[in-house]
């Protein structure tokens, strides 16, 4: 429970330009996350949005996002060169956009 | 919602899983989202109540029992209930329940006819993060609201809604179900969402509950339903709708293109599911009748068990046939429409839906049919036990269709 009616939803999206894959992101500290056969479901209680990680790699990365100095360095880890990046940057930066991935 | 690297990138890419959809169509090892009705008691008597509430039974469940089920739903990591009734406030352990449900990483949101929902509550629940509340209203005037609800619940209702708004409650719901006396106020109504800083949810009439004696004459003619999907493609953005007129996409042509937003995946017994007063567990919200009956959590061993091992849930997540609707080009779009629906109006299981928009639920509702007569009724009134079609046989070819869409606790409500 936070402040009255801090409720961190806005209606319109928010700009992308925050994210870079260049920082450090962790999970948003209200975001759960349950593992599934095709990956995992994402569910943010603050917004009461729910996504869905389409694949069992981007799941590892998403949940060491935090233990490494950066988004890219996060990819390597898990065997994501850059010529293989570019679907896991642009859905990085859609839970971005949600506020599912905050800046650590 | 939002689904994310749905086709990996070739080279390094990991396995694919395929759609998401049929990963869902199989069942998930937990619910995504499930509806509990807390109580059948209920202030109101609406003459469409889909669980047929009114009486508290008295075999309700207790607030230990209840605590237990939030623990076995926070183990399975379910994500947020929807919580109904009845009337779910009025239960003297209402606030205890909704606070422990929080407190185990269970979000709450709740539907209400704002009964209880006075100015000290609205500012409880405004402090809250983790809870939503859904208003519900069938009429954006006293007069088409009151007609169905009853009366004085249209003032009920907006008092609540003022309540809460003038409390700093952000982004309430307020919940319509799309009726024929109501399709053609679906500005008003998103008005008045506006005025109180809401947000409209819009759903379908499900013949369910005490609906089965008026979906005769309260659901959208053919001519209604164009009009409601014409509307939805116009201001769809920004309404909810619970992906509850998925039957609606074939207006947009068998390619698809027209589809309104959504999952098109009938979740019941697969993603999602209901349990009642009583701890019984039901695969979906509009489908409170033996047929669909899944077990009790209170003699087959708790929730877990009876969403992993009833019969009825396993029989769900297989294949199912498209019996009649197989052949038509739109099947694609509609998958055949809604369980529910097609039951609680006696129409074959793998038939087409009552509303299907190509019009193929209408000569089978000209047909001979036996709507079947309600097994759980709460009435107060003894209403349902005075209904004009007499008792009949429930159809028992349960499933030999595939199951409609997703239902009104859609998961994707919203995304």
């Amino acid at each position: 429970m936070t402040a009255p009616g801090a409720i961190d939803v806005s209606p319109e999206k928010k700009s992308t330009d925050t994210f870079d894959p260049g920082a450090t992101w962790r999970l948003h500290p209200q975001v759960a996350l349950r593992p599934e056969p095709f990956g995992a479901l994402l569910y943010h209680f603050g917004t009461r949005k729910l996504s869905f990680l389409k694949n069992t790699v981007i799941v590892d990365v998403v949940r060491s996002l935090g233990d490494h100095e950066s988004v890219r360095a996060a990819l390597r880890a898990h065997g994501v060169d850059e010529t293989a990046e570019r679907p896991y940057l642009h859905a990085l930066r859609t839970l971005a956009d949600s506020h599912m991935i905050v800046p650590a | 919602m939002t689904s994310l690297l749905e086709p990996p990138a070739a080279p390094a890419a990991p396995p694919r899983v395929g759609r998401l959809v049929d990963q869902f169509e199989k069942g998930l090892d937990a619910p995504i989202c499930l509806t509990w009705e807390l109580t059948y008691a209920c202030n109101l008597s609406c003459v469409h109540c889909l669980s047929s509430s009114g009486k508290r039974d008295p075999r309700e469940l207790t607030t230990e029992q209840c605590k237990s089920i939030i623990d076995e739903l926070q183990r399975m990591q379910v994500f947020y209930v929807n919580i109904g009734g009845g009337e779910p406030t009025v239960r003297s352990d209402f606030w205890e329940l909704v606070d422990y449900a929080t407190e185990h990483q269970v979000g709450v949101k709740f539907s209400t006819n704002g009964v209880r929902i006075d100015e000290k509550v609205a500012a409880r629940l405004a402090a809250s993060d983790y809870v939503d509340v859904q208003i519900s209203l069938d009429g954006a005037t006293a007069e088409v609201n009151d007609a169905v609800r009853g009366p004085g619940s249209f003032a009920m209702a907006v008092r609540a809604l003022e309540n809460l708004s003038e409390a700093g409650f952000r982004d309430a719901k307020i919940s319509v179900v799309v009726t024929r006396q109501n399709v053609d106020q679906l500005d008003e109504f998103k008005a008045l969402a506006d005025r109180y800083g809401a947000t409209l949810r819009i759903t379908r009439l499900r013949p369910s509950g005490r609906a089965v004696d008026v979906w005769d004459d309260l659901h959208p003619t053919h001519e209604q339903q164009r009009q409601l999907y014409e509307w939805l493609v116009a201001h769809g953005e920004g309404v909810l709708t619970g992906d509850s007129f998925f039957h609606l996409s074939a207006f947009g042509g068998s390619d698809g293109a027209g589809a309104l937003p959504g999952l098109n995946l009938c979740g019941a017994g697969r993603v999602v599911c209901l349990i009642d007063p009583v701890g019984d567990v039901y695969a979906c919200p509009f489908a409170i009748h033996d047929n669909f009956l899944a077990g009790s959590i209170v003699t087959d061993g708790g929730f877990a068990s009876v969403w992993k091992n009833s019969e009825l849930f396993r029989e769900l997540r297989e294949p199912q046939s498209a019996g009649a609707c197989s052949s038509c080009s739109f099947f694609d779009s509609c998958r055949g429409g809604c369980m529910a629906a097609k039951f609680f109006t006696g129409l074959p299981m793998d038939g087409p839906d009552p509303e299907c928009v190509q019009g193929h639920g209408q000569s089978a509702l000209e047909a001979d049919r036996t709507v079947p007569q309600s097994s759980v009724d709460h009435s107060r009134t003894g209403k349902r036990a005075e209904r004009r079609t007499p008792a009949a046989p429930v159809p028992l070819t349960l499933l030999t269709k595939p199951p409609a869409k997703f239902c009104d606790e859609n998961p994707l409500a919203g995304f």
